[in-house]
């Protein structure tokens, strides 16, 4: 990574783990609820999130030094749903089955409290490569906690990843399923997605004490 | 050299290592430690937790072993290899082949649910480098007596370790839960497993397997017949009393549930209040769907009718009400603790109960729900009362200085 100074990693690799806007933020749990019960919509979600995030950041950035202060919320709800609006209308034009199955979440996506926390705690006051950085660096750690949640789900729940049955098929009784094993209906809830994302704090935590608060 | 001194010596060489707090549980709960202080003004109660915790279990001894005898009572009968046993004597009930099919079928219930859970106690006794909790002494003979007969082991201890570390070790372990651990638990099979949890199967040993083929039988609850309007498949009162009926393990029988609940409120281990007070909000709930019953508003047509027109006293003896008031609403760490703060957690309990029950049938087990829900409840209602008796004192203050 010598294109980056150690600086520009640190905006990049931060929001990963020690800084990561839902472990340690506490932001954008509501999506982290509803679409991780499969794999596939965490992937979509993240990436998704990627695009908006990064280039809504530039956005913000490019125009922060001529944006009012007092109508600085309503301008940046108009890039992010002008930036939503072009993913979902990419997703219906090539994958309509995905978009049907993501329903209301992309829209959603608008109201995810990470991006509007990033563009007014970063990209207000610092330059458009340092926020595309910060933008990218955040949708990635939140999409790592979508993913690892996600594929606990779909795999505990469901017994499949990304579609494919790798624990054997429950009708047929092959794969795990001959010993008797079944797929955990909870899972597939939301509490359990919740309690799932309290493992990973509680595993995060528990290997750097320094995380935790009073 | 005895046991006990073999123990002591482990104990001490062992002192500050990792693993003495596993030693020290082993040694303590089974003898008095050697050392314990001599002088002083020291007043100690007989009644510690562990003394406590064996009331309990004392109290729920009667209703495993009728759970091992209804296991294998309601397995041969559905097979039709017995008569049906008349009163709680009957000849055909407390039989030798009984027993034996619910010993194979009950204890390995509980020597999963005991030895699952301890192992995980001891784990976070030696992570956390405290003492091992006597918490779970309860909770391992709870989970036995309320999970159908035919639950798959796996199943279980899968269960057993998310009530334990979720439900209880991240809250800081004995006496900091917020929910019931044997509750979170049952809830967690309920919602995880659905198909081994409810339904018209499950509850008599043999029931699932042969479901489908020319022997199959019937393991449907009485709840389960009344939600679907069946009527009470033909059982009396005096069937739902004794308990002989289908059901979980061990909370079919009214009579041992009600014996033991005497105990408890006998040895002054569990709270008469909110038993009281359960049993009334029950009461009240019954009687208002007797009454929209009675006054035509829901008529035979409607898909609660079975449950609604059951005489309101019976909700009492069927399904797990009785076990769930008595063994479960009543654990100390979870419950109210002012007094009137558990008339309230008692009545609601009760009352929330039958709600669920008639309301939902795909959850026919209300009490459960019910008494989670409380349990949630139950430090805002301890909260409210507390105020309103500050309130209360500081208007006398005025009174009195004005």
């Amino acid at each position: 990574m010598g294109l980056l100074s150690k600086k520009d990693r640190k905006l990049i690799l931060d929001p990963l783990a020690d800084d990561n806007p839902i472990t340690i933020q506490v932001l954008g749990i509501c999506s982290a609820l509803a679409i991780t019960a499969q794999l596939k919509a965490s992937i979509v979600m993240t990436i998704s999130v990627i695009f908006v995030l990064g280039l809504g950041n530039v956005v913000i950035s490019l125009i922060r030094n001529i944006i009012p202060s007092k109508i600085r919320i309503i301008v940046q709800l108009t890039v992010v749903a002008a930036l939503v609006i072009i993913v979902d209308q990419v997703l219906k034009a090539f994958s309509y089955q995905l978009s049907k199955e993501l329903g209301a979440f992309i829209g959603l996506i608008i109201t995810n409290c990470i991006i509007m926390g990033r563009f007014e705690a970063f990209a207000l006051g610092n330059g458009p490569w340092k926020s595309f950085l910060d933008g990218i660096g955040n949708a990635l750690g939140y999409g790592v906690i979508l993913i690892i949640v996600g594929f606990f789900r779909e795999l505990l729940g469901s017994g499949t990843l990304l579609g494919y049955k790798v624990l054997g098929d429950p009708i047929t009784k092959t794969g795990v399923y001959a010993f008797g094993y079944e797929n955990n209906g909870f899972m597939l809830l939301a509490p359990m997605a919740l309690i799932v994302v309290g493992i990973i704090i509680w595993v995060q935590r528990s290997r750097n004490k320094a995380l935790i608060e009073d | 050299m005895g046991l006990k001194n073999k123990l002591h010596d482990l104990k001490v060489k062992y002192q500050g290592k990792k693993m003495a707090p596993a030693f020290n549980a082993i040694h303590t709960f089974l003898y008095a430690p050697n050392e314990t202080t001599h002088s002083g003004s020291h007043i100690r109660g007989a009644d510690d937790l562990k003394r406590t915790m064996n009331t309990v279990i004392m109290a729920m001894v009667p209703c495993l072993i009728f759970g091992m005898f209804n296991a294998g009572y309601q397995h041969n009968l559905a097979l039709g290899e017995i008569a049906k046993s008349v009163g709680f004597l009957g000849e055909t009930f407390w039989t030798m082949d009984n027993l034996v099919v619910g010993l194979w079928k009950v204890l390995p219930l509980v020597v999963v649910s005991y030895g699952v859970g301890l192992l995980i106690e001891f784990i976070f006794a030696v992570i956390k480098g405290h003492e091992v909790e006597e918490g779970y002494l309860v909770t391992g003979m709870l989970v036995p007596l309320i999970v159908p007969v035919d639950i798959p082991l796996w199943m279980l201890a899968v269960a057993v370790s998310f009530g334990v570390v979720i439900g209880k070790e991240v809250f800081g372990g004995t006496g900091m839960n917020i929910l019931n651990p044997a509750l979170t638990i049952r809830a967690f099979l309920f919602f995880a497993y659905p198909t081994w949890m409810s339904g018209d199967k499950v509850w008599v040993h043999g029931a699932v397997e042969r479901a489908g083929t020319p022997d199959a039988i019937s393991g449907e609850t009485i709840l389960g017949g009344l939600a679907q309007n069946k009527g009470v498949l033909g059982y009396d009162v005096m069937d739902m009393f004794y308990g002989i009926i289908p059901g979980s393990v061990g909370e079919t029988s009214a009579l041992l549930i009600l014996l033991g609940g005497l105990f408890l409120v006998f040895t002054k281990i569990g709270s008469w209040r909110i038993m009281l007070s359960s049993v009334l909000g029950a009461l009240v709930m019954g009687l208002i769907f007797n009454w929209v019953v009675d006054a035509d508003v829901i008529t035979e047509s409607s898909k609660f009718y079975g449950l609604m027109s059951l005489p309101f006293w019976h909700h009492l003896l069927i399904g797990g009400f009785a076990f769930g008031t008595v063994f479960m609403a009543t654990d100390p760490v979870t419950a109210s603790q002012t007094n009137k703060g558990k008339w309230i957690y008692g009545f609601l309990i009760g009352f929330i109960s039958i709600m669920i029950r008639v309301f939902n049938p795909a959850y026919p087990e209300g009490v459960m729900l019910a008494i989670l829900l409380m349990n949630v409840f139950a430090p805002t209602i301890d909260h409210y009362v507390v105020q309103a008796n500050v309130k209360k004192r500081l208007k006398r203050a005025k009174v009195k200085t004005a």
